[in-house]
Formats: structure tokens, sequence, C-alpha cells
């Protein structure tokens, strides 16, 4: 799966804007560095969340990290496959291992995220 | 999102689950280079050792090992150690993290006649871990080593270096620790990586070296021990000799024992969906704070959240249901008898 037409965050989020839905997860880098995933604390349908505020967690077996909202909006769906199977933000972390859809916020802007060459630029520097 | 911190170390090669079955079914390989090695010598090696530590030494016949903790006055554990009964003396094997604090300290205490000589920066340290790391070892070596006891060592040759083989491990199954001259260090490596392949080997870093410890109820010193901790709140008596004559400690842990402790290092399971880590709050099903947790993960073994941590005494009965405080969410647990993995 390749990461064109996604957005990505300094966090290392990636988001899939299909009309005011953005579908979120976690991308490939972010997934090998924290290694074998084995808990997703997921959102509730329904929660609002702000803009780089923690919406999920994900535990690996060696660190624990919060999530945080690429845009504002309101949870619409969360990947419940996650509960049993959370080892799909490894295996698939653009597919099957999606966390959650906001439904967008009026007005919400996506021009602070970066394209998938401007991602990749920016985890060479880092 | 993500914390990077410590990632600077072999904390992976692969995966930590991975690695972490790969010790338990097959054998897997521990660059340990870091850990510290003194060598303690001469007529008063016995009794400068027995005056340090809580277990006693001065039984010990060349070739044996014996796991002991250094106590401060109050009992606290300054590390915990192996020592290895050598012909001259004794070889002690110490946590990295200790090194200069233990060196100096034993230094400060030496008696008559006695020598302390740091070693850690000229000698290696391979632990070859798992079921299948005896033939491993074996054809590296060239030489049987199924005589070579749990906690004995034997003094052998590898291509023309010096090296140590002991039947320890931090992992809860068979295998060796190989000390060796750093010159001849990545030569036994390759050696063993490529010999071990047929078995399956393969090298394991320092999260699965964490999870694969946990599991079999090994402290970490600096998460479930350390100064202010004593042998007995931690489960450690039965390394502790009272009658074995003075030690530093022994007055504030016979103290201590006959008082009762009023905390003690438990070992819990979590029966919702999370990961218990060091410093999470614990507390009673009423909602009282108990203790802290030291250490905790999720077990590859088991596929369940496990850890460990301190206790009020009243709580710490095997069967008590606590509670884990994780992030603001009270998880259920419950404390559990023994090792993780039986």
């Amino acid at each position: 799966m390749s990461e064109k037409g996604l957005l990505f965050t300094k966090d290392h989020e990636w988001v899939r804007v299909q009309g005011n839905i953005a579908v979120v997860g976690i991308t490939d880098y972010a997934q090998d560095e924290l290694g074998d995933v084995v808990f997703v604390d997921l959102p509730s349908e329904g929660d609002q969340v702000q803009e780089g505020e923690g919406f999920a967690v994900v535990e690996s077996v060696k660190a624990v990290s919060d999530i945080y909202a690429p845009v504002s909006g309101t949870i619409v769906k969360v990947n419940t496959e996650l509960e049993d199977s959370p080892e799909l933000i490894n295996e698939s972390p653009y597919e099957k291992g999606w966390i959650a859809e906001i439904e967008l916020a009026e007005g919400v802007q996506l021009d602070d995220l970066m394209t998938a060459e401007e991602y990749e630029a920016f985890i060479k520097e880092a | 999102m993500i914390d990077f911190h410590g990632f600077e170390m072999p904390v992976q090669y692969t995966s930590v689950i991975d690695e972490h079955l790969t010790v338990r079914r097959a054998v897997g390989i521990f660059d340990l280079c870091h850990m510290g090695e003194f060598d303690l010598e001469g007529p008063g090696a016995v009794a400068t050792l027995s005056q340090l530590t809580t277990n006693d030494p001065s039984g010990l016949q060349p070739g044996e090992i014996q796991y002991t903790m250094l106590t401060n006055p109050n009992g606290g554990i300054i590390d915990d150690i192996l020592v290895y009964r050598t012909e001259t003396g004794f070889f002690l094997v110490v946590n990295a993290s200790n090194t200069e604090k233990d060196f100096n300290w034993i230094n400060q205490h030496l008696l008559p006649d006695t020598t302390l000589r740091d070693r850690t920066s000229e000698l290696a340290l391979i632990a070859v871990q798992g079921p299948k790391s005896l033939p491993v070892v074996e054809r590296v070596l060239g030489k049987p080593l199924a005589d070579v006891e749990t906690y004995t060592f034997i003094d052998t040759e590898y291509k023309g270096y010096w090296l140590r083989a002991s039947r320890t491990g931090y992992t809860g199954e068979d295998g060796f620790e190989l000390y060796l001259p750093n010159a001849g260090a990545e030569e036994l490596w390759q050696d063993l990586m490529t010999t071990g392949a047929e078995e399956g080997i393969a090298p394991i870093g320092l999260g699965a070296r964490d999870t694969l410890r946990l599991e079999m109820r090994m402290p970490l010193y600096g998460n479930d021990i350390d100064e202010t901790t004593t042998p007995l709140e931690a489960g450690l008596g039965r390394f502790v000799k009272f009658d074995k004559g003075d030690f530093i400690g022994r007055a504030a842990l016979v103290k201590q024992k006959e008082a009762g402790v009023q905390r003690r290092l438990v070992g819990f399971v979590l029966q919702e969906r999370g990961v218990p880590r060091q410093g999470y709050p614990i507390l009673s099903a009423e909602g009282e704070e108990i203790g802290i947790v030291t250490s905790g993960t999720h077990s590859p073994s088991l596929n369940q959240a496990i850890g460990t941590g301190y206790v009020a005494a009243e709580s710490a009965s095997p069967g008590t249901e606590i509670h884990i405080l994780v992030r603001q969410k009270r998880l259920k647990a419950q404390i559990i008898k023994g090792r993780f993995l039986k």
C-alpha cells in the first residue's frame, strides 16, 4: 500500500480525507519504531476531539504512546478489530490498522499537514 | 507521538515478541558487554565478601557460583550480583549501571591482603540462552558441557583466548554466559551465529531480555530493587544468611525481620486489557493507594499483561484483587504466587 494521497503530522499520524471524514492511523515509520503493538486504547464514537489532543493510546511491548488528533472533529467510527488484533497496526498501518474516523469540524484547515513527500523528508531528518 | 528515549540501545533486532519466543523455544544470543566484572583476590577475599554480602560465600567450592546482594547499613540493596569462586578468590559480576559504585564500595571495605581489580573494560560477555543452547555452545567450544551444572562454570579456551563458560542466565531457560577478552568477542559472536543457524539462533535485544526475566520474576536492579528496598521486602530472603556472622546491613535486616516488613514485592496479572508500566499506582479493590508498579509488560509467552510492584504487606497475599491505575482508569489485577511462567 502506498502512502500517496495521505496527509501526515509531525507526530507520525496519517490522515485520509474523504469528503468531511478523516480516517486516522499511525505511520509505517511509527509502528516500526514502536515495535509489537499489544493494546490500543480506542476512543468512543461521539467523542469530540481537538487537533493536537491525545485521543487514543497505542501500547507496544516496550513503550506507550499517545496518538494525537491530526484534525478537530467528532469520532464517528472506531476500528474495533484492533481490540482483538492490535498487531494490525504493525502489519497494515495504512489499511487494516486504521484507528478512527473523525468527522471534520466546520472550517478545519488541512494546511499544516504534510504530503507523503514532505513526510518522507521529515523522517529522514529525524 | 513516540517517545524515542532509549532507542539508541539495541532494544530489539527484529521484534521483541519474536525474539522472546526464540529464546523460549530455541536459542538466542545476547551482547552483554556492558556488565561489570571484578576480580577479588588474596587471603582476605572470603572474609571481605562475607562482610559485604547477604549470602554466605564461605562454603563455595572453586567452580561454583552464588547469587547474592551487597547491602548498605540500612539493609538497602546496593546491587544484586553473581560471585564465582575461583582457585584464587572470586570473580564478581555486577550490574552495568552499578559498576563504579560497587567497585568503590568494595574497595573501601577491603580487608588486609585483599585486592580488587576492575576487569570490565577488558572483558566481553555473550549470553546464549534457550532450550537448544547446549549443543550450540558445545560445538563452538569443541567440548562436552552437559556436566557443567546450573550455577557452575569452567575456564577453557576459544581460539587461543581465555574463556569462562558459566551455566547461568537471566531468562529462566537453560544456557551459558561466556566471558572472554574483548579481542575474541566478535569472532565468538559470528561463530555462535553460524554454528547455531541449525537451531535457529537469533540475536536478542534489551526489550526481550526484560520480558524474559520478568516472566520468571527475576528482579531488575533500578526497577524492582534499589538502595531503598531490602532483600526481605523484595522476596529475596532466601539469599540472606543471618547465621553466617556479621555483615553490613545485618542489624537492620534482623530488626526488619522481627518487626515484619511493611511492604512486599508482588507479581500480578492484569485481568483487563492494558499494559502496566513502572511508576503506575497500585490501589486496593476499595480504591485506596497501597503501592506502586516497579516492572510491567505484555508477556509474550502468556499473551497477558503482567507486572510486579510493592504493596502494603497486609494486601500482598496471592489471590488478592488489586487495581492498577493506568491513565486515570482503574484496571483489575490479581496477585499471583511465584513465577508468571510456570
